[in-house]
């Protein structure tokens, strides 16, 4: 049933060739992006592609994860089957046959139940698509045409080996439950000489099916068979990437205005999107009807690169630019839209890494162009004459503290530096947070002080807002003022000064122990250092910060926290930990309207509303502003917003 | 055609404070900025240079730390910065002030024509708006002040129409260029400096010149030139706030108990 070799070969030879020119002309513009180490220690990279590639762990937290985990091994195992089958059809001896029988049996048996299984996996997936698609314009006729060819595959399968078995021709016809339910179809109806012909037939209908499928693969969101692996093991192993650090040079480039302003790796990202959809059903711009959606940012890097790549490559200084409209770039909207929360890397099972990209891109508007919404102007001079965001006089920091003696900071003589920030000294709403911490750590005995009128912004929204220039000059002086001080231990009260301080500060040297409050109160309740009396704040709610939570991966302190003062544990938002939902403040859109869409605060406090609470717990000044403002307007008056400091500090007890 | 910009550093004064013993500022580490109306005159300067090619020239007298203004300036766009800056020039009151910025842009026009002079409508440390009429009386020039648009410009007919922003109203005027305009916040948006603008603003040259260069006599400027001076400053006193009665047991009668006592210090009238 096997074609002439003399036929096929060519045919063969002409289509892997093909391949391998579609692939290199493709991937190979990936080449054009700049430097980027992905290659430091091996081991934990393996270890993160066994369990996000091979075993699939975060395909497998969605519905029909399974049925893409059948899929993907099916593939991997048939990869066996289909080679044998490719190469017998140029070198016919070579075929599994000569293998011991003891070992010929049991394999067919398997590629035979792998192919029922992939099968009945691929009628699920088109069930699904058909009937309740990720996204709506996931039920395209490419995803079809896919799965269909997928489903030929498996049906010439049985079908030539089928007609194997009905012409007495395959000695292990008894291990094939499948295959001989095939035969016996075909060989009740069939002669020999037909059945030779239908074999035939299905032969070359795999054959075609095969070879179509590998060349088309390079030209579809089929890519992803290729790159998904090595892009898991080419993932960022510190969690959520912090971004680069730019340097200032007349002439250079900042940002990413052009295709290759971007690393390889940011043009490897765009080669494995699967355009599977989840990234979009976690982000709170797409979620609430914002012109950002993560999944299309990667669409529109990958289109740009295919068409300005080559375009670079001939040295050509045209190319498409990244910011702008049109399918090849993203729309400034849309980068603008972005609040940093990372919900997207976190659901990514591929690991692409959408954030960064988005920060490279304003980088290179607000830097190259000035070119960024009205309102962070001020945002920027305010930031840069006076430090902080509202550009309120410094001298006002410590006001604060009211009545309350608040000792600066000394090396040798206090231990800890708590980093009040911007919103705990200025925000009327957040220095009644910093009171509370104030009063906890007082309480507990804690050696701390300020840097009071020295303090500076630790520059997070100039990062996130692409203003590297800016952000720069804050993290020298920054940096600088604490060795100068001999600062080691700070405990901040934000989530953006903690993971500025702990996480972007490192880059320039700055390598001491941050903690978050939450899990600073932690600590000092569980040593037993405070007096407490259990806080009664009726049902507790608790939001997660993303910058506590998915940046850096607190989740348990301030849930422990909130415990152990009320004596139950909070309740859970429906999108909680990983998969929780920001709150709209974060990535610098604290300082910018909301024009577009409705309004994301509005959607996470229904969300939180929906468990009744009487409280909802918050622990960073952003989410506070955020979620009350989201409170005065569909719960005014019905629910308390508050800090776990302040949780805490209620339950002080006095003794004087 | 050079299109001048002049800009004042002043002390931030939000951070300002006065001594209450000597009644003096207390500048010690008040940071400086651009007067923000300056900031507003000299984006004008710039989107005549973007709009008809004209040089736009940041000037600026003060101290030598002054450069920091102009870098400033330079980085949002300007051709050429000038720095007025010698000790004869310190402790110039309003009248030197605008003799020497009015010498400068005299001298800048042996070079090129200035056809217009943009400068803020006031400082906000001095607060007398006096610097740019000053300068158009003494190079004898028409005086726009308080503009918060420009309406037209013809060069041919060496034209200008604006309209000023004034209490309640509105007034459109039209003068004969060359003009001085000051200008107010309405007016424009300043443009924020591209990274490329500010690196390029810390290797440009800020030119400094003193009264070498423009030769005015001595009795009309710095402190000799000046027929004002500060004798004194200070803020007024507060009286201290005082709680009436209890709002939140008593409203009605806190209310009452709060309108006698300004109808009895004839603060209300019924």
């Amino acid at each position: 049933m096997q074609p002439d070799p003399i036929v096929f070969a060519p045919l063969l030879i002409c289509a892997s060739l093909l391949f391998c020119w579609s692939c290199y002309t493709r991937l190979g513009l990936v080449a054009l992006g700049g430097t980027e180490d992905r290659f430091s220690n091996p081991g934990q990279r393996l270890k993160a592609m066994f369990s996000l590639a091979l075993l699939q762990r975060r395909v497998l937290s969605r519905p029909f994860g399974l049925n893409h985990l059948l899929i993907f091994w099916s593939f991997l195992v048939l990869a066996l089957a289909n080679g044998e089958f490719l190469l017998a059809g140029i070198f016919p001896p070579a075929r599994f046959s000569l293998l011991p029988a003891a070992w010929y049996g049991p394999l067919l048996t398997v590629f035979d139940l792998v192919s029922l299984a992939a099968l009945v996996a691929v009628c699920v997936a088109a069930c699904r698509r058909a009937i309740n698609p990720p996204y709506r314009e996931a039920r395209s006729l490419e995803a079809f045409g896919i799965l269909a060819l997928i489903g030929v595959l498996m049906i010439a399968y049985f079908g030539l080996h089928g007609a194997e078995i009905a012409a007495g021709t395959e000695p292990a016809a008894a291990a094939m439950p499948v295959s001989s339910v095939a035969g016996r179809l075909l060989g009740g109806h069939l002669g020999a000489s037909q059945l030779r012909f239908v074999g035939a037939c299905f032969w070359w209908l795999h054959a075609a099916a095969l070879l179509f499928f590998l060349n088309y693969l390079p030209f579809s969101k089929h890519l992803h068979i290729l790159a998904a692996l090595p892009n898991c093991y080419l993932k960022e192993l510190d969690g959520i990437p912090v971004p680069p650090r730019e340097e200032f040079v007349e002439g250079g480039r900042l940002g990413a205005g052009r295709i290759d302003d971007f690393t390889w790796k940011d043009l490897f990202d765009s080669f494995s999107c699967t355009e599977c959809g989840r990234c979009q059903q976690q982000c709170p711009a797409t979620t609430t009807g914002k012109p950002l959606n993560p999944r299309l940012v990667m669409h529109s890097i990958k289109e740009n690169l295919l068409v300005s790549g080559p375009l670079i490559k001939a040295g050509g200084s045209r190319s498409i630019p990244l910011v702008g409209e049109g399918g090849q770039s993203v729309a400034a909207d849309a980068i603008w839209s972005c609040t940093s929360c990372a919900a997207c890397l976190a659901a990514c099972p591929v690991c692409i890494e959408q954030l960064p990209k988005l920060t490279k891109l304003r980088r290179h508007q607000v830097q190259m162009h000035a070119d960024f919404p009205q309102e962070l102007l001020l945002l920027f001079e305010n930031l840069e004459q006076r430090s902080n965001p509202w550009g309120i006089a410094p001298a006002e920091r410590t006001k604060w503290s009211g009545s309350l003696q608040v000792p600066t900071f000394e090396a040798g003589r206090t231990e800890y530096l708590l980093y009040v920030g911007c919103s705990g000294s200025f925000d009327p709403r957040s220095k009644q947070v910093t009171l509370a911490l104030a009063q906890i750590l007082n309480a507990a005995g804690v050696s701390w002080g300020i840097l009071g009128k020295e303090e500076k912004c630790c520059g997070d929204s100039l990062r996130r807002l692409g203003n590297e220039y800016l952000f720069d000059q804050f993290a020298r002086d920054n940096v600088a003022a604490f060795h100068e001080r001999g600062v080691t231990k700070v405990i901040t009260q934000c989530p953006h000064c903690f993971t500025t301080l702990k996480n972007d500060y490192r880059q320039y040297g700055l390598d001491i122990e941050v903690i978050p409050h939450a899990e600073f109160i932690e600590g000092l309740m569980r040593e037993g250092r405070l007096q407490l009396q259990e806080v009664d704040a009726g049902s507790v709610v608790f939001h997660d910060s993303c910058y506590l939570g998915r940046h850096n991966g607190v989740y348990q302190a301030p849930r422990a926290v909130l415990e152990l003062a009320t004596g139950s544990a909070p309740l859970e938002m429906r999108r909680n930990k990983e998969q929780s939902f920001c709150c709209g403040a974060g990535g610098g859109r604290m300082w910018l309207e909301e024009h577009l869409g409705e309004r994301i605060n509005l959607n996470r406090v229904e969300e939180a509303l929906d468990s009744h609470p009487d409280t909802i717990c918050v622990t960073c000044p952003y989410c506070m502003t955020m979620i009350e403002d989201g409170v005065k307007e569909l719960a005014s008056g019905m629910v308390e917003v508050r800090d776990v400091a302040e949780v805490v500090a209620r339950g002080l007890v006095v003794t004087s | 055609m050079y299109v001048v910009a002049c800009i004042k550093q002043v002390p931030d004064t939000t951070q300002v404070q006065i001594d209450p013993v000597t009644n003096t500022l207390v500048r010690d580490g008040i940071p400086f900025i651009v007067n923000p109306y300056d900031s507003h005159a000299l984006e004008e300067s710039l989107r005549m240079k973007d709009r008809y090619g004209f040089k736009a020239v940041a000037l600026s007298m003060g101290p030598p730390n002054a450069e920091a203004t102009l870098r400033k300036a330079l980085s949002q766009g300007v051709d050429r910065a000038i720095l007025l800056s010698d000790r004869a020039f310190g402790g110039a009151d309003t009248l030197s002030t605008s003799n020497v910025l009015a010498a400068a842009i005299r001298k800048l026009a042996e070079q090129d024509e200035v056809g217009l002079v943009f400068c803020g409508k006031q400082t906000i440390d001095g607060d007398t708006a006096q610097v740019g009429p000053g300068i158009a009386v003494r190079l004898g020039i028409s005086q726009l002040t308080l503009v918060d648009r420009i309406e037209h410009l013809d060069f041919l007919a060496r034209k200008i129409r604006v309209r000023r922003k004034l209490e309640g109203r509105y007034e459109i005027v039209e003068a004969k260029l060359p003009a001085m305009i000051t200008v107010v916040r309405e007016l424009n948006q300043p443009r924020y400096p591209t990274v490329p603008m500010r690196l390029k603003a810390v290797q440009s040259d800020v030119d400094v010149w003193d009264n070498g260069v423009l030769r005015l006599d001595a009795n009309s400027i710095g402190l000799k030139g000046s027929p004002t001076w500060v004798s004194r400053i200070f803020s007024p006193e507060r009286s201290q706030g005082e709680i009436v009665g209890n709002g939140l047991k008593d409203p009605s009668g806190t209310a009452r108990d709060l309108v006698q006592r300004l109808l009895s210090r004839d603060l209300l009238t019924i």
